[in-house]
């Protein structure tokens, strides 16, 4: 059963097409990973599915709510706004949300007592936590998470993902998860789609993506990832 | 806290006691002196100025100085009226367009357009004329006379707000349109708005004065500074002061009022900056040979925040060095100032600062512009959008070595070929937007390459690139080093990048080197406790997938919270009691290994 279908997804802005002809699934409670270039048309797909944006045709199919954590802790937060607040929102019914909110932010290990606070106060992986259990306020069955750590210092990245990959297994999450990273991407997903040019140029188990890549683009990916123990020679 | 800071300036305090002095006048003349101000003197008719009445009096005998005084009540008032009405109305126009569907948005946005193109004063005439003489009818056409200009200002701020990713997650979240409105967009909006709502007030009380001159405002008996400026107007050249009085008034609160807006504007715009910092600590060692020397490093800014604190590190000719660290470990700062580039109020002192054998303050630009090249993170910032991309790589060459303008393009042209990139010539007349990110960089470091540089600053190069761009960079970088024998000094938060490429490795942390080892040895023989964690958290294509990935607790400080101590001690599993005390200085502990910590190697090696 799948949690997230995209078939034949085709977005486009004017004469530029973003994403062209994309069909993706995210299996129930798997981890697809989607690794693409900067304009590759990653991040627009993932708008065609929490609805900020219209597919020009094909169509997304959930069979539940999707929530998204977007890349950037410092502009997705309103500043204005605590975060309790701001969790307390995105939650659907109107039970005891104190409760709630206390609950999602000792899921994300923070203190509940820092539901008063505004962003300003916290970190970046602390304001990713918070973006997260914002994420799960809404109950969803489908997390989309768009480039969650590429913002974040590399210290607390690890936190983050180690966050990530708890929750997605405590909860039986199923997610999208998006980066242009691949040795993040390689960390927490199942699956791993690669997008080139507004195609997914290949998509598959992860080990057999990142250990037998099929497609040149992907071999190419690979080559150019840094690696610690070889080093780069003079072009 | 920052709404005070608009105190703080003698504008802004002048202009906040004149504001006090009105609202208290137009809260107690009308009780104190109201009685004053109305009584009929028949015996005093229009006279002049005199001890008993300052301004003379009027027709009727009336002291005009206590009915000036009298009036602020009126006239404030009355502009404040406006002002509210026309910002609320401004306000709505504004913001409706975002709750509206799209075709009843977009007339609206389109009658808005329309009023803004019309000057405000002729709007208010208009307006005054609709609605007829009298104070209601002013108030009304000052309101809508303001109302456009403010609700453009709306729109236009709330389309910057929109951009942002805290709207497009409150509405994944499904916040509805007008929640949206009043809970994100508004308190977010809300700083500028009420800034421009005091500037409004300003000439709604200038505004509402003159419409009162013209007879078209408050009518009598009622009067505000308008109208008694307008009666004093008469006999001006009899006796000036009875028309001066008013006409003071409403300068001096017009003025109020506008300068108290601007001040809390500008307010608004640079926050406020503290006392002077600490200078640094004398001493250091002598300077040894090397391209570049730098020998206890301070960068400091206003307000005892000291983002670089006592770096220390040589790099000889032809080497490649890589620096490591997070965001706000003070690596870019020290690349700047190695550059000479550290910006105003920020200062730079140092023990030793050589570069090529010359204090770097001594080396004439001509010779910094030619022998140092700097490649910074966004090749799109770092370029003239305006200018070919040929042009601005000749001007080095025109600029710093006489070069006529057909022989430096050529050679800019003889560069861009030198980085790789295909058809030079062609490329050279195009404008930097129609490059990529990768190929910009490209023509960053050719820029670089025009001058015989002798040491590469490059300031996370590939940060903003691809993966496969980010490896033809790196490799670009490499070549340089090997075909000119030029030293090149890599800055990335990217340990990997670095472990890559670079002969040594500095590792920074909170504005210090806290370790200084070769790149062999990093992945085998890293010893500060901070390095060696660092290591373990960054996954690679090799981490294994099924443990955790090794987590640093809390976070790096700010520069400004540094006390005294390790500034790792919070986040260190070794750390004791001397390290939260005592600071670690960068001690050698093998040749070409450094590591600031108290801990002992046997120590050390066990966290590994």
């Amino acid at each position: 059963m799948s949690a997230l279908g995209f078939t034949n997804v085709t977005v486009r802005f004017g004469h530029h097409t973003a994403v062209d002809d994309v069909s993706l699934t995210v299996p129930s409670g798997q981890v697809v990973g989607l690794v693409g270039e900067s304009g590759s048309g990653k991040s627009t797909l993932a708008a065609t599915a929490v609805g900020l944006r219209k597919p020009t045709s094909g169509h997304v199919t959930t069979d539940g709510r999707v929530q998204m954590v977007f890349q950037d802790p410092y502009s997705s937060l309103d500043p204005r706004m605590t975060i309790g607040n701001s969790i307390a929102e995105a939650m659907p019914r109107r039970k005891d949300k104190k409760a709630e909110v206390a609950r999602l932010l000792e899921l994300v290990n923070l203190d509940p007592g820092r539901a008063t606070s505004l962003p300003a106060r916290l970190s970046g992986g602390q304001r990713q936590r918070v973006a997260l259990a914002r994420a799960l306020a809404g109950q969803p069955r489908v997390v989309i998470a768009d480039e969650i750590t590429s913002a974040l210092d590399v210290s607390v990245q690890g936190a983050v993902l180690n966050l990530v990959r708890d929750l997605q297994r405590q909860l039986g999450l199923s997610m999208l998860f998006i980066s242009h990273n691949l040795a993040v991407v390689r960390y927490v997903s199942d699956r791993i789609a690669v997008m080139k040019e507004g195609r997914i140029v290949e998509e598959g188990p992860a080990e057999q993506v990142l250990g037998d890549p099929r497609h040149e683009y992907t071999r190419e990916l690979l080559a150019a990832a840094p690696r610690r123990h070889t080093r780069l020679e003079a072009s | 806290m920052r709404r005070l800071t608009v105190l703080r300036s003698p504008v802004g305090a002048s202009s906040a006691v004149l504001l006090t002095v009105l609202v208290a006048l137009a809260i107690f003349a009308p009780i104190l002196w109201g009685d004053r101000a109305a009584a009929i003197d028949t015996d005093a008719l229009q006279q002049g100025p005199s001890a008993g009445h300052l301004l003379g009096t009027d027709q009727l005998g009336r002291d005009i100085f206590y009915r000036v005084l009298v009036a602020t009540r009126l006239t404030i008032g009355l502009a404040l009226l406006a002002t509210v009405i026309g910002v609320t109305t401004g306000l709505v126009l504004g913001s409706i367009p975002s709750v509206l569907p799209r075709w009843a948005a977009r007339i609206v946005t389109s009658a808005v357009n329309i009023a803004v193109a019309f000057p405000g004063l002729l709007l208010a005439l208009f307006f005054a004329v609709i609605f007829g003489t009298g104070t209601i009818g002013a108030v009304l056409a000052i309101a809508f006379a303001i109302a456009p200009s403010f609700a453009r200002l709306t729109q236009t701020l709330t389309a910057s707000v929109s951009g942002r990713d805290f709207i497009a997650a409150a509405k994944v979240c499904g916040v509805g349109r007008f929640r949206l409105l009043t809970r994100h967009v508004l308190p977010n909006i809300a700083e500028p708005l009420v800034i421009n709502a005091t500037l409004a007030a300003g000439s709604a009380l200038t505004a509402f004065a003159g419409l009162s001159f013209l007879g078209i405002g408050v009518q009598a008996p009622s009067y505000d500074w308008g109208r008694l400026l307008g009666e004093g107007l008469n006999r001006i050249y009899i006796s000036p002061a009875p028309a001066l009085g008013p006409a003071i008034a409403v300068v001096v609160a017009g003025l109020a009022f506008n300068l108290f807006g601007e001040a809390a504007a500008a307010g608004h715009r640079d926050q406020p900056r503290g006392a002077v910092a600490p200078r640094p600590r004398a001493g250091g060692q002598e300077p040894e040979d090397g391209l570049l020397t730098v020998r206890n490093l301070h960068v400091t800014f206003p307000g005892g925040i000291t983002p670089v604190r006592g770096v220390s590190f040589t790099v000889h000719n032809g080497e490649m060095i890589g620096v490591v660290g997070e965001s706000g470990s003070g690596k870019s700062l020290t690349a700047l100032a190695v550059s000479r580039l550290v910006e105003h109020p920020g200062t730079v002192t140092a023990d030793t600062l050589q570069f090529n054998g010359k204090p770097l303050e001594k080396t004439p630009d001509r010779e910094l512009g030619t022998r140092l090249a700097m490649v910074f993170q966004d090749p799109m910032t770092s370029f003239n959008p305006t200018k070919r991309i040929g042009r601005q790589l000749a001007e080095v060459s025109e600029v710093h070595q006489g070069f006529t303008r057909k022989a430096a393009f050529n050679k800019a042209v003889d560069r861009l070929k030198a980085v790789r990139i295909p058809d030079p010539e062609r490329r050279a007349k195009q404008y930097p937007h129609e490059f990529s990110g990768g190929m910009r960089q490209r023509a960053m470091i050719a820029m670089g390459l025009m001058g015989e540089p002798q040491l590469v600053i490059a300031d996370e190069p590939t940060t903003a690139l691809d993966v496969t761009v980010q490896k033809e960079v790196l490799k670009l970088l490499a070549r340089i080093r090997k075909d000119r024998s030029a030293a090149v000094l890599l800055i990335s938060h990217d340990i990997t990048v670095v472990a890559q490429t670079c002969d040594r490795v500095l590792v920074m942390y909170a504005g210090r080197i806290v370790e200084e080892l070769p790149t062999d040895e990093l992945f085998t023989a890293a010893r500060h406790p901070y390095t060696t964690a660092l290591l373990k958290a960054v996954p690679d294509l090799d981490t294994d997938r099924n443990a955790p990935l090794a987590v640093i607790p809390g976070r790096p400080p700010e520069p400004g919270e540094i006390g005294k101590g390790c500034p790792f001690a919070p986040r260190c599993p070794l750390a004791t009691d001397q390290c939260w005390e005592e600071e670690p200085e960068l001690r050698s502990f093998q040749p070409g290994h450094q590591v600031a910590c108290w801990k002992s190697e046997s120590e050390l090696a066990g966290v590994r």
